[in-house]
């Protein structure tokens, strides 16, 4: 996806996992809501209905009719109501998608429009409840084979976003539409500011600070040192003090003990400082490999 | 209005940037904790608009919002040429790509969006797919006259074309009287307002069908219409038979106008995405499907409306009003309504200019 300014973003397909998790948050959401409605409006309706109601003529009064076509109603929107309401919201995500952290996105970088919302979702009918109903009838033999049948039609549609690349469903190729990662990661401390990666950082422990010189740094590229930040991040006192001891061998130093993640701090920030002075004269080392 | 300074854009109130940049040892942290603020500025904007929208967000927000996002982007790609911090790359990647739906989102909200429909949007899309229309029409009338002549060849066709349950006491061999009845006025409004709200669940089901089933190239569209049709036809053969054709027609035209027009306008939405994903011409097929796609999703909500407007008329008018003349003065009423609504009203809207 590139902005009109000129700007790649990496738009990350959405995992056909995650929308297959978040699809079951918001069936379970639906058909809980639904059973939620049913059982309200059976109280009220009995609530309503007249002590001298009688159940040979069926006629039942105003007040039971009105709760019936709410319920009714009621019903229908929640089956075509609600994946339209919250995708055509600013966040473009059912409560299921959001939970997994993916949304809806116009196909190539587009506005995503109140029409292509709208087309996803009825294809949902017969990608979905159509046959998820036959399912149900079939155990009644009273639909024949439709329940086999059912079944078949379900599979097809289940199984449309494993044959092209972008896991796009019917929906989606009908509206234009694909499902996209909605990462919402929040900014990390700067490293270089912490420690002994400080400009006059020193050990906590020694008051040592440790210093490589180009030699030692020459033999680790971007790769390793996203490791290192990764390591240095999730700060888990085993991880640190392998790594620490990997490093040690790889630059010829004795490995001590104990002020592993001072060592590790000066390391990545010296490793850094010499790889982005190298970026800026136009050098680039991917991994120790190159 | 006073045209707000350009410095007072970029004002930081609640947000401080950390004040120890200078213990930062590398000029890329350097750069990023200068530009922090902004960049969690933005990211509380974009949270509120994606909690609820613009309402949310006050004007000085919204103004410096295009800044911020710029801001964003350009040290998104200054990050990219001079930082090795991964972190804050991902960080920024995430934000911009959050802002930019935000900032070239959807601007139009829904009720923006309905009046659009109603006046103009709705009835454009219906003249953009006459062909289907056509199509459509042309197999609807087709799936009648073989269902008539069916039945009129061997009435146990009937009983082929039309399931048990609908049919009831209406079935060949059935007397004119009981036939009469069956297109009589109930005698109260009792019990029609849950029928009509059943009415169009159902109908508007079918109708949604109609269209989704357009995705296999349009042919089961084709075929759910011609069952239907074939249906109708036999029930007209049926009445005609015991001599009560005309009162049948009555009968049927009342809501039939509106239904029968919304299940048309479907079966023809769906035809329109088989027929554009078959034929894609110099477009690819995704595109052409998403074009049409897209049409005939403005035209089903068309249908749902018309939909809701049959049940009514099922439900009321067709059971109270009794008289042969009636009846067909509603549904006349009803179909001149739609064809020059679709046909005849053509408003220039700002949308058709730009298009």
């Amino acid at each position: 996806m590139v902005t009109p300014e000129g700007l790649a973003l990496p738009v990350t397909v959405a995992s056909r996992g995650s929308r297959v998790g978040a699809l079951v948050i918001d069936f379970i959401i639906v058909i809980m809501g639904i059973f939620l409605v049913q059982l309200l409006f059976s109280l009220l309706f009995w609530a309503v209905l007249d002590e001298d109601f009688d159940p040979a003529s069926g006629a039942i009064s105003a007040a039971g009719e009105f709760v019936i076509i709410l319920a009714i109603l009621l019903i229908f929107v929640a089956r075509y109501g609600y994946f339209l309401a919250f995708e055509l919201s600013p966040r473009g995500a059912t409560p299921g998608k959001r939970a997994v952290g993916i949304r809806v996105a116009a196909r190539g970088g587009g506005r995503l429009t109140p029409e292509a919302v709208i087309a996803r979702n009825l294809i949902r009918d017969i990608e979905l409840f159509m046959p998820f109903i036959f399912l149900l009838l079939a155990p009644s033999g009273e639909q024949g084979n439709a329940g086999i049948a059912g079944l078949i039609w379900f599979g097809i549609f289940m199984a449309f976003p494993f044959f092209n690349k972008d896991a796009l469903r019917a929906g989606d190729v009908i509206a234009g539409t694909w499902v996209v990662e909605a990462p919402r990661t929040k900014l990390a401390e700067a490293l270089s500011t912490q420690g002994a990666a400080a400009a006059e950082g020193t050990s906590d422990l020694t008051g040592v600070r440790y210093d490589f010189g180009e030699e030692e740094l020459s033999v680790y590229g971007e790769r390793e040192l996203q490791t290192l930040e990764r390591i240095l991040r999730e700060n888990q006192p085993e991880a640190l003090s392998a790594v620490h001891a990997a490093i040690c061998r790889k630059i010829g130093w004795d490995p001590g003990a104990g002020d592993e993640r001072a060592f590790l701090e000066a390391f990545y920030a010296q490793l850094r400082a010499k790889l982005e002075a190298d970026m800026r004269f136009g050098k680039r080392k991917a991994d120790k490999f190159s | 209005m006073k045209a707000p300074a350009l410095g007072s854009w970029f004002a930081r109130k609640e947000i401080e940037p950390p004040a120890d940049i200078a213990s930062a040892t590398l000029r890329s942290d350097r750069f990023r904790l200068e530009r922090e603020g902004d960049w969690r500025r933005l990211e509380a904007i974009v949270a509120r608009m994606e909690k609820g929208g613009l309402k949310r967000v006050d004007d000085e927000d919204l103004l410096a919002l295009p800044t911020l996002y710029r801001t964003a982007a350009s040290s998104l790609s200054v990050a990219r040429e001079t930082s090795l911090d991964a972190a804050t790359l991902r960080y920024l990647e995430s934000l911009v790509q959050r802002a930019w739906f935000q900032v070239y989102g959807p601007r139009k909200g829904f009720f923006a969006w309905l009046r659009e429909f109603l006046f103009g949007g709705w009835s454009r899309a219906v003249r953009e797919i006459w062909l289907d229309v056509c199509i459509a029409l042309f197999v609807m009338v087709t799936g009648t006259i073989v269902g008539w002549l069916l039945v009129a060849e061997d009435s146990e066709w009937f009983y082929r074309l039309v399931p048990t349950g609908l049919a009831d006491s209406r079935r060949p061999g059935a007397s004119r009287e009981a036939l009469a009845d069956t297109l009589g006025v109930e005698d109260g409004s009792g019990g029609l307002s849950t029928f009509a709200a059943m009415l169009f669940s159902n109908n508007a089901g079918v109708c949604i069908l109609a269209f989704a089933l357009g995705f296999a190239f349009g042919i089961p569209s084709l075929m759910l219409l011609v069952h239907n049709t074939a249906m109708l036809g036999a029930f007209l053969w049926l009445f005609a038979d015991a001599g009560l054709g005309i009162e049948m027609a009555a009968w049927l035209s009342v809501h039939g106008t509106t239904e029968l027009f919304g299940i048309l306008l479907a079966g023809a939405a769906g035809l329109h995405i088989g027929r554009s994903m078959a034929f894609p011409g110099s477009r690819t097929i995704l595109a052409a499907a998403a074009a049409s796609g897209r049409r005939a999703a403005v035209v089903m909500v068309g249908v749902v409306v018309m939909m809701i407007v049959a049940a009514f008329l099922e439900a009321f008018p067709r059971q109270l009003v009794g008289s042969t003349e009636g009846r067909f003065a509603i549904g006349g009423i009803f179909l001149a309504f739609w064809l020059s609504y679709f046909y005849l009203y053509r408003p220039r809207t700002l949308a058709e200019s730009e298009a």
